[in-house]
């Protein structure tokens, strides 16, 4: 299995989490990426953003807030 | 109903209603093409406040507050109240104080540009041209890198500020105290300031559209952003929609009133109309969301949105205080001067504030 490509989009303002998301997947065919992000807001853009470009998209919420989103494809 | 706004119809289901609540509060008395707009209220609210002293432009719109609170409890229940901040705060402050500049140039934010247009306005096609304009400038500072770190979660009072300063709004327009002879909190008798739909209407849009958008992430700035940068037509649907329904509205309304002449509270100077939307645009894009969307967050807990806020109160009295606002005879003496200011301003902040981790 190939590394895990984590993004740390925690906190930033729109688009940033979805502009980091989308420079992890470019080029990748297949793989995981986790994404943290820390509102409802981005956890539904990442998710939005990913799903678009084919990948399946678990959402983790984490104890101390936020999300961790699994993608994979 | 909130699985269907949450959903990928959300935006355009809250902009077709917010569309068809901003003309019938227009029709109720508020000012013509002004059933919501940000900046006006905002600065209305500054007025009252007697931050500046335009006696025709003071009013503690309830549409403001409503639209904290009503994000503010729509996050309570839904669990998304979430306090947060530390994201260049003093940066955001001046790039509220901008963005209102800007806007008080052109007379609207971007919701009340997009009602002028759907009014007849044809003026406001040079504000909407300013806006895209300005946006995409902010885009390409995104593009290369552009950001202003991210926030951090806060203590869970910290959030509860802002939601407090919209009902300490609410109660000083409904006590209407005097603070002295001449002193506030002030109320327009004539001008736009004293054409206002009925208090608890109004309210209760301000409340309602806060649900809708806080749901929905209804975002005027963000829907040109994510169509021009990705493609992405998610949000841009809820502007076509609100634009949309405002037309249907005004004309069965017989308010569609087509021209450049004439036309409520709006001036024809096509330059500045055009460049202080460019100002009000490229600030909106740096701080993350439109003026409506920085209510809404400020009510989720948004410390940073907050201070935005503040800034755009600020803004509103430095617009009056310094003849900077426009009026319906034309830009106002230092309109000019602001807004050149403000875009250098924000270009510094484009191409200075880099994200430090690359």
């Amino acid at each position: 299995m190939s590394d895990v490509i984590t993004v740390n989009a925690s906190g930033l303002s729109c688009p940033q989490p979805v502009m980091l998301t989308k420079k992890a997947l470019s080029g990748l065919n297949s793989g995981r990426v986790e994404v943290l992000v820390d509102t409802a807001t981005s956890r539904n853009n990442v998710s939005r953003f990913a799903e678009n470009k084919g990948w399946k998209v678990e959402v983790n919420e984490l104890e101390g807030g936020g999300y961790k989103l699994v993608l994979l494809k | 109903m909130d699985k269907t706004l949450t959903s990928r119809h959300g935006p355009w289901i809250a902009g077709g209603l917010i569309g068809l609540i901003a003309v019938a509060l227009a029709h109720y008395g508020n000012p013509g093409n002004m059933g919501f707009c940000v900046a006006c209220f905002t600065r209305d609210i500054a007025g009252a406040l007697g931050f500046h002293r335009a006696g025709v432009v003071q009013y503690i719109r309830p549409e403001i507050p409503g639209f904290i609170l009503g994000s503010f409890i729509s996050a309570l229940i839904f669990r998304e109240y979430s306090p947060r901040g530390g994201s260049s705060p003093a940066v955001r402050f001046g790039l509220g104080v901008f963005a209102m500049l800007g806007a008080l140039v052109f007379l609207g934010c971007p919701w009340r540009a997009y009602l002028r247009v759907s009014g007849g306005d044809w003026n406001a096609l040079y504000g909407v041209g300013g806006l895209i304009v300005g946006i995409f400038i902010g885009i390409l500072f995104l593009w290369r890198g552009f950001s202003l770190g991210a926030s951090t979660n806060n203590p869970k009072a910290s959030g509860l500020v802002m939601p407090l300063i919209a009902a300490g709004l609410l109660a000083m327009l409904f006590i209407a105290p005097k603070f002295g002879e001449n002193a506030p909190v002030f109320f327009s008798t004539s001008g736009p300031g004293s054409q206002h739909a009925p208090v608890l209407m109004a309210l209760a849009a301000g409340l309602i559209v806060g649900w809708l958008a806080q749901r929905s992430r209804f975002c005027t700035v963000g829907a040109i952003r994510d169509f021009l940068m990705m493609g992405d037509s998610y949000l841009l649907k809820g502007i076509i929609a609100f634009m949309i329904t405002a037309f249907a509205a005004n004309y069965a309304l017989g308010t569609f009133k087509p021209g450049f002449e004439g036309q409520p509270v709006a001036h024809t100077n096509e330059l500045w109309n055009f460049l202080g939307m460019v100002l009000s645009g490229l600030a909106f894009t740096l701080a993350g969301g439109c003026p409506g969307r920085q209510l809404i967050m400020a009510g989720e807990g948004d410390s940073d949105a907050g201070v935005f806020v503040l800034g755009m109160l600020t803004g509103a009295a430095v617009a009056h205080n310094f003849s900077a606002a426009s009026s319906g005879a034309g830009i106002g003496a230092y309109g000019i001067h602001v807004t050149i200011a403000g875009l250098i301003f924000c270009v510094l902040v484009g191409v200075l504030c880099r994200d430090r981790g690359e």
